[in-house]
C-alpha cells in the first residue's frame, strides 16, 4: 500500500516508492515535483515566492521561495539517497487567478520564472510544466513512476 | 509605535476590530435586505484573526470550490479584503434577482458574475463604512475582481501578496437568514500594518 503524503503552502517533502506525494489547490504558488528514477525517490516543494534574494525583508521560512526552497528540497532528497545528477523536474501552478490590469501583480508568471530559473542552475530539466493560466490546481506525484497528476475544479484531469 | 502583524493584537484591539465587524454586518444585512426585497435576519458575527490554512479548513478545505471576490482599499486604509461566497449563497442571491437556479457555481455566466459582484461590492462597502464611520477616515474600494475556483487557490492570491506582513487575517463570518435560508458569508480582510496602526491611533486604541 501506498501512502499519502501532504505537503501544505510553503513546505516540502520527500517520498520513496511507491508513496505519493500530494499537494492542494496551488493557486499563484508553484509545485515542484523532483524525481531521481534510478531511485524511485520523489520530492515535492509548494513555494509561495520567487527568489529570496530579491525579497525585502526576507522570512525565516526558507520553503516560502524558490531558491532556497528548492535547495533544501535537493539537500533532502540527497540525504535520502537521491544521486542529483539524474534528478528531473516536472512543475504545476503559477496561475494568475484573478484578472488585473497590470502584469507587475502577475506573481504566479514571476514564480514559474524563478522555478525556472533556479531548476536551470541545478542543470535540472523540467521534462513537464503545467503552469500559468486562471485555475487551480491540486498535484499528486508518485514516487514510483515519476508521474504528476493535476486536477482542477474545471478541467479534466492531465497526468503527466 | 505601530502594530507589527496579526499575531501581536491584544484583546482590546480584537475587541475593536469584533465591533468594527458588529457594525459592518449589521450595515451589510440592511442593505442586502433592500437589494432581495427581503427580510433578512443577522446572527452575532464572529470575528477573529486566524492563519490561511485555519481559514480554508473552516471554508471546506483547500479543494472546496467558492466564489472569491477581491477588493483593494486605497486612501488612508490600505490592503485586501476577499468575500467569500458558498454556491448555496450564490444561488439564494441569483434565485431572488433573476429566478436562476444553478447546477454549478463553475457554470456561472457574465450577468451572474455581474450580479454577485454587485453584492461583493455591497458587503465591502458596508465594512468599509463601519470603519470610516468610526474613524472619519477615507477608504476607497476597487471594483470586486471575480474568480470561482477551489478556495486554497484563491486565498493563495492574498497569502502571498501579504508575505510579509505574516501568515494571518482577520476573519468575519456573519450568518444571515434570507426567508428560510440559513446563509453563510465570509470576509476576510488584510489590512496593511501601518494602516492598522493609524485605525487603532483614530481610535485612541493604544498600540
Amino acid at each position: 500500500m501506498s501512502k499519502v503524503i501532504n505537503v501544505g503552502i510553503a513546505d516540502l517533502n520527500v517520498a520513496l516508492a511507491p508513496d505519493i506525494l500530494a499537494t492542494y489547490a496551488l493557486g499563484s504558488c508553484v509545485g515542484i515535483c523532483l524525481f531521481d528514477k534510478t531511485k524511485s525517490i520523489g520530492g515535492l516543494a509548494h513555494i509561495m515566492l520567487p527568489l529570496s534574494t530579491e525579497a525585502a525583508n526576507p522570512s525565516e521560512n526558507k520553503r516560502r521561495y524558490a531558491d532556497t526552497g528548492i535547495a533544501e528540497l535537493l539537500a533532502l532528497m540527497k540525504s535520502k539517497g537521491a544521486n542529483i545528477q539524474a534528478v528531473v523536474a516536472k512543475i504545476a501552478g503559477g496561475a494568475q487567478m484573478f484578472a488585473t490590469n497590470s502584469s507587475v501583480f502577475n506573481i504566479g508568471e514571476r514564480n514559474v520564472n524563478a522555478v525556472k530559473k533556479v531548476l536551470e542552475s541545478y542543470k535540472i530539466p523540467i521534462i513537464a510544466e503545467q503552469t500559468g493560466e486562471n485555475y487551480g490546481r491540486t498535484v499528486f506525484f508518485d514516487s514510483s513512476t515519476g508521474l504528476m497528476q493535476v486536477k482542477s475544479a474545471s478541467k479534466n484531469i492531465i497526468v503527466v | 509605535m505601530s502594530v507589527k502583524n496579526l499575531e501581536e493584537l491584544n484583546p482590546i484591539q480584537i475587541d475593536v476590530l469584533r465591533e468594527i465587524g458588529n457594525i459592518g454586518s449589521g450595515n451589510a444585512a440592511t442593505s442586502l435586505s433592500g437589494m432581495l426585497s427581503n427580510t433578512i435576519d443577522i446572527g452575532v458575527p464572529v470575528v477573529k484573526t486566524l492563519e490561511y490554512e485555519e481559514v480554508v479548513d473552516f471554508l471546506g478545505g483547500p479543494e472546496n470550490v467558492v466564489i472569491g471576490l477581491l477588493i483593494r482599499l486605497s486612501g488612508d486604509i490600505k490592503g485586501m479584503m476577499m468575500y467569500i461566497l458558498q454556491s448555496s449563497f450564490a444561488n439564494v442571491v441569483l434565485n431572488t434577482f433573476y429566478g436562476k437556479q444553478l447546477d454549478d457555481i463553475l457554470n456561472v455566466d457574465e450577468m451572474d458574475k455581474s450580479a454577485i459582484s454587485e453584492i461583493g461590492n455591497i458587503m465591502a462597502g458596508s465594512y468599509v463604512n463601519a470603519i470610516a464611520g468610526l474613524t472619519g477616515l477615507t477608504i476607497d474600494i476597487s471594483p470586486p475582481s471575480f474568480c470561482v475556483d477551489m478556495v486554497g487557490a484563491i486565498l493563495s492570491v492574498p497569502a502571498i501578496e501579504f508575505a510579509q506582513v505574516g501568515d494571518r487575517v482577520i476573519f468575519i463570518d456573519d450568518n444571515f437568514k434570507i426567508s428560510n435560508d440559513e446563509i453563510k458569508s465570509n470576509m476576510i480582510l488584510i489590512p496593511e500594518m501601518e494602516s492598522l496602526s493609524l485605525l487603532f491611533n483614530k481610535l485612541g486604541v493604544e498600540i
